[in-house]
């Protein structure tokens, strides 16, 4: 009885462990550009540029520090004049496909893109020799 | 019905889309069970290291450079932070390394000089210089994904092994052969 009191007593009293960095986030991490027109382009890009940390979210939905510092570096950047794409594509040569949440062509991905149109061939196909059939009878 | 009768598909045909069907269902029940390996990794192992310049991360010591890099020594890039459990972690194995004679540059993400002092006098200091980088931009300049990371980039600047997370005792001899070969 009395180990377990403690045990209860030890949970109630646990510190968490700080694992995160004490400096302040970044200074572009919650700021807007001033530029409204940049501030729409860099928040496009960041919706669709994945988050290294909790990958199922893009860095704009994000409150991780390294989510934060990447929105401030692709401000800094758009501020600077830089396209949204060459950033894009700068992330990628860095971190793969999977960092992007909008899939480019390639020899890798260009099946996804044509396989509907084929099954679509393939169903007019089917349909047309069905109703050729029919008429026929 | 006797004469044209319409050509029957054959029977194996029907099963066809049940099958296709069934086959999706066990695709989706396998990833659900085998989730995806969750680490980004660098794609950029055996490309130059980008161009960097990073004061020193604690006062009155060496920055680190990409000049400091590329003077025909392997070295061992050590991403850490003071703040990072698994760093304090891996400090041990740093130290082992270090006295078989491997340099370790580290570099400091998000740090604060009075904690990283803290953080070297507790678990000792195997690095030769440290850089301070409070934007995590050499991260995303060479595709790292969180800390504590290392990488092997050998004596002409080109980055040839990443390694994500601690260094684990098991893994020590792994890393020094990874520094061997890249001395090659």
């Amino acid at each position: 009885m009395k180990r377990q009191i403690l045990a209860i007593l030890a949970l109630i009293l646990a510190q968490p462990v700080l694992a995160d960095s004490s400096l302040p986030p970044a200074p572009y991490a919650y700021r807007q550009l001033e530029n409204p027109a940049q501030e729409h382009e860099a928040k496009a890009l960041m919706e669709t540029i994945r988050c290294l940390q909790c990958q199922g979210q893009s860095i704009a939905d994000s409150d991780a520090p390294i989510a934060g510092d990447m929105r401030h570096q692709i401000r800094e950047r758009i501020k600077a004049g830089e396209q949204p794409e060459a950033i894009r594509a700068w992330l990628v040569e860095r971190y793969g496909d999977y960092v992007s949440y909008a899939p480019q062509v390639t020899t890798r991905t260009w099946p996804l893109y044509a396989a509907p149109f084929a099954l679509l061939g393939l169903a007019f196909l089917i349909a047309r020799r069905r109703f050729k059939r029919r008429a026929g009878q | 019905m006797t004469e044209g009768a319409p050509k029957r598909t054959a029977p194996w045909l029907l099963w066809l889309p049940a099958l296709v069907f069934a086959l999706f269902i066990a695709l989706v029940a396998y990833n659900l069970r085998n989730p995806a390996e969750r680490e980004v990794r660098s794609a950029l192992i055996g490309k130059p290291l980008p161009e960097f310049n990073l004061p020193a991360a604690l006062p009155g010591q060496q920055g680190l450079t990409r000049a400091d890099m590329v003077d025909g020594k392997v070295r061992l890039l050590n991403i850490f932070a003071s703040w990072c459990v698994p760093c304090a972690v891996e400090a041990p194995q740093l130290a082992e390394l270090r006295g078989k004679g491997v340099e370790v540059v580290g570099v400091a993400i998000k740090d604060r000089p009075a904690d990283l002092g803290a953080f070297l006098a507790r678990n000792g200091n195997p690095f030769s210089r440290i850089g301070a980088d409070n934007l995590s931009a050499i991260q995303f300049a060479i595709g790292s994904s969180g800390v504590p990371e290392s990488f092997v980039i050998d004596g002409k600047g080109v980055i040839r092994y990443q390694h994500i997370g601690e260094i684990r005792p098991e893994q020590v001899p792994m890393i020094l052969e990874k520094m061997r070969e890249a001395g090659q």
